[in-house]
């Protein structure tokens, strides 16, 4: 399950005809890419070497190399994976998680041994408050973020009543907190089971408490399963759904199609914003890679541009107060349009409104319909004391 | 009433998906005495086929043939390459072989349909629901995959009570070393089980394909709870399997759909939430425990 993949290089040959040139910044890229979670890393791993493809092996101007690892969902595996990054091969740049448990096993250890951290993804909440650290930098969003921004879409559609489900895990339990901390209405909470794949009693139980709309987190899999059983069981059109991020992303509208109309999701990016820094992006992508672009590609590239803008001005490693100084200042065009650190160094941006609509090929789209809510940050930054 | 009868038929239908998988598990942990770890990739193996056929063709019921006809070859070429191997060493050497196959079949089903969950359709036939009873709807899928579950079990016991073969399969799973003696062809036999197994998971991965995600992986979400039916049902009894597969389905789909419910009425909410979230995960390993602790071989386990 080990992969190591060394991407864009100058050639060997060409650095030892050349003699002078300095050795690549060697960025540690800490993923997970096997299993059925598989194609987040893989996607956030393929933008990050979009950008720097783009910039011809480079970001900002100084040449990089990333070193990327399987952390195959296991919070030891990513630990293990940062220590010999940075003991063995002196990395002081590592990025790359996908998910919270391998994140806030990994990333105390790697900020603790003075290297900085980028995350692409995960944004737990007990490193955004208290346990934030000037080391650790969050490009994706706090964790709840995602599913506040459901629960204030819901809320500023109307609906007083709703169902909300999540697996009976943390994050789970985040998601549905995060959605009922800004929609205030009357919320029956269903837990299920992580690795759940049959959801029809859940599906009865949502005709029998009859609520006026549907929030629920699963992400992936489970997701799709969800909603293929939603539409089966009759209830999509009759029980409208206001989703989050994770369990709308391209991947599983793709795999769902005509079950995924009609659905609100709420978005911190969408294929479609239009500014340039995602035509480029958008353009680039659809040039190099056939499968559908995703948001967690979206993250990758602004983490390898966001990492571009700080070398830069520093030019390199090996100065972390001037790298860190770089980074904070966000000086850098994002896809999804404004973005700057809060406090806690997790982004404050613009929240949005997405409609799931069949698209011209007749499989599912996102369409942005309005901006929801505008420099949010997270609930946790003012906890942060740095 | 309505909730009570819908879930039933919930239970119903995932009971059946369960003996489709326990049915080949337990013939293959009976007769040859191999744990095979891998049934769960076979299933997937008939999903991953099955769908690619249908998605080509356009046709869900092209892509069943595809779906079994891939999962028996896949079968009978594990059977031939691997697990032939096995049947003379222990326990530990099958758990670490067959282990070896499921991450093996993980990764080229990664290199062949890349990582992300492919989309799967359904029969146009069967996408709606039906109303059973007035207040009664149920999508016609999952009737469907009922009705065919019934169906195998029919053919299976037709199948094991009636032809030689079955004959052969009955005196395998109570004595292996007998029939062996006796001249029968036991390397053929176990070709055939073998495969049959394999069928059977594979038609259960196409079935489950349009109501879960076919992705890498799918086989290991429910080879535990297949494990347990096998357990509880006694191994190598197909029957065991069929009413195990169902008791735990039910038992599995009614804890979790009202087991918090009637815990709120005798303590605080988030307590009988908590509660019953947690028993309902476990009630299918309970009824285990308690089964095993009666009969430790099983319910209807074969040469008991």
């Amino acid at each position: 399950m080990k992969m190591k993949w060394l991407v864009l290089t100058a050639s060997a040959a060409a650095l030892a005809a050349s003699g002078a040139l300095a050795d690549p910044v060697k960025i540690g890229v800490i993923t997970t890419l096997s299993g059925p979670a598989g194609y987040l890393g893989e996607d956030i791993r393929d933008a990050m070497a979009l950008a720097i493809e783009m910039e011809g092996g480079k970001l900002g101007g100084v040449e990089v190399e990333l070193v990327v690892e399987d952390d195959g969902l296991k919070p030891a595996n990513g630990r293990q994976i940062a220590e010999k990054f940075m003991n063995d091969q002196g990395m002081k740049l590592l990025t790359g998680i996908v998910f919270s448990n391998v994140a806030g096993a990994t990333v105390p250890d790697i900020v603790d041994n003075g290297a900085i951290y980028v995350s692409p993804n995960a944004g737990p909440s007990n490193l955004a408050g208290a346990g934030c650290h000037e080391n650790y930098f969050v490009v994706s969003w706090q964790n709840d973020a995602l599913h506040e921004a459901s629960g204030a879409a819901a809320k500023k559609i109307g609906y007083k009543k709703a169902v909300a489900l999540a697996p009976n895990y943390q994050a789970g339990k985040d998601a549905i907190e995060g959605f009922k901390r800004m929609f205030e209405g009357e919320v029956t909470e269903i837990y299920t089971q992580l690795e759940q794949t049959d959801f029809a009693p859940e599906m009865a139980q949502i005709r029998a408490a009859a609520p006026e709309v549907v929030f629920q987190f699963h992400p992936g899999g489970m997701g799709i399963a969800f909603l293929k059983q939603y539409a089966q069981a009759g209830l999509q059109g009759q029980f409208p759904m206001v989703l989050s991020e994770p369990s709308t992303d391209a991947v599983v509208l793709n795999a769902v199609g005509d079950a995924a109309d009609g659905i609100v999701a709420t978005a911190h990016w969408n294929r479609d914003f239009d500014n340039a820094a995602n035509k480029e992006f958008v353009a680039a992508w659809d040039a190099k890679y056939a499968r559908p672009i995703t948001y967690y590609a979206a993250q990758g590239y602004d983490t390898a541009r966001l990492i571009g803008s700080a070398l830069a001005k520093t030019g390199g490693v090996d100065d972390i107060d001037a790298l860190r100084e770089a980074l904070r200042a966000a000086d850098f065009e994002s896809v999804r349009g404004d973005f700057s650190f809060g406090p806690n160094q997790h982004p404050v941006q613009d929240w949005y409104v997405l409609d799931i609509v069949k698209g011209e090929d007749g499989k599912p789209a996102a369409v942005t319909r309005e901006k929801l809510i505008e420099g949010y940050g997270d609930a946790y930054a003012d906890q942060c004391k740095m | 009433m309505i909730l009570i009868l819908e879930q039933l038929l919930n239970g119903l239908q995932y009971g059946v998906m369960l003996f489709l998988l326990a049915a080949g598990l337990t013939l293959i942990f009976g007769i040859m005495g191999v744990i095979n770890l891998a049934h769960g990739s076979l299933y997937m193996v008939g999903a991953y086929a099955g769908t690619w056929v249908a998605a080509e063709t356009g046709s869900f019921w092209l892509g069943l043939p595809a779906a079994l006809g891939a999962a028996a070859l896949t079968g009978f070429a594990v059977e031939a390459l691997v697990v032939r191997r096995l049947y003379a060493r222990d326990h530990l050497d099958q758990v670490l072989a067959t282990f070896a196959l499921i991450l093996t079949f993980n990764q080229v089903i990664v290199l062949l349909f890349g990582r992300q969950p492919v989309f799967t359709q359904m029969p146009a036939a069967f996408s709606g629901s039906v109303q059973l009873l007035p207040g009664l709807y149920y999508p016609t899928y999952r009737l469907l995959i009922i009705l065919v579950g019934l169906l195998v079990a029919v053919g299976l016991w037709a199948l094991i009570n009636r032809t030689r073969v079955g004959m052969l399969v009955r005196a395998g799973a109570t004595n292996r070393d007998m029939v062996r003696a006796l001249g029968v062809d036991i390397r053929l036999l176990y070709t055939i089980v073998f495969g049959l197994g394999a069928l059977l998971a594979g038609l259960a991965g196409y079935m489950a394909g349009p109501i879960l995600a076919v992705q890498v992986g799918m086989g290991e979400q429910i080879l535990l709870a297949t494990f347990v039916v096998v357990v509880i049902g006694g191994v190598g009894s197909i029957k065991g399997a069929f009413v195990a597969g169902l008791a735990l389905g039910v038992v599995d789909t009614m804890l979790r759909a009202f087991l918090p419910g009637l815990l709120r009425q005798v303590m605080p909410p988030s307590d009988a939430d908590a509660v019953g979230i947690g028993v309902a995960s476990m009630g299918i390993y309970l009824v285990m425990a308690v089964v095993l602790l009666v009969r430790p071989r099983g319910l209807f386990a074969a040469g008991a």
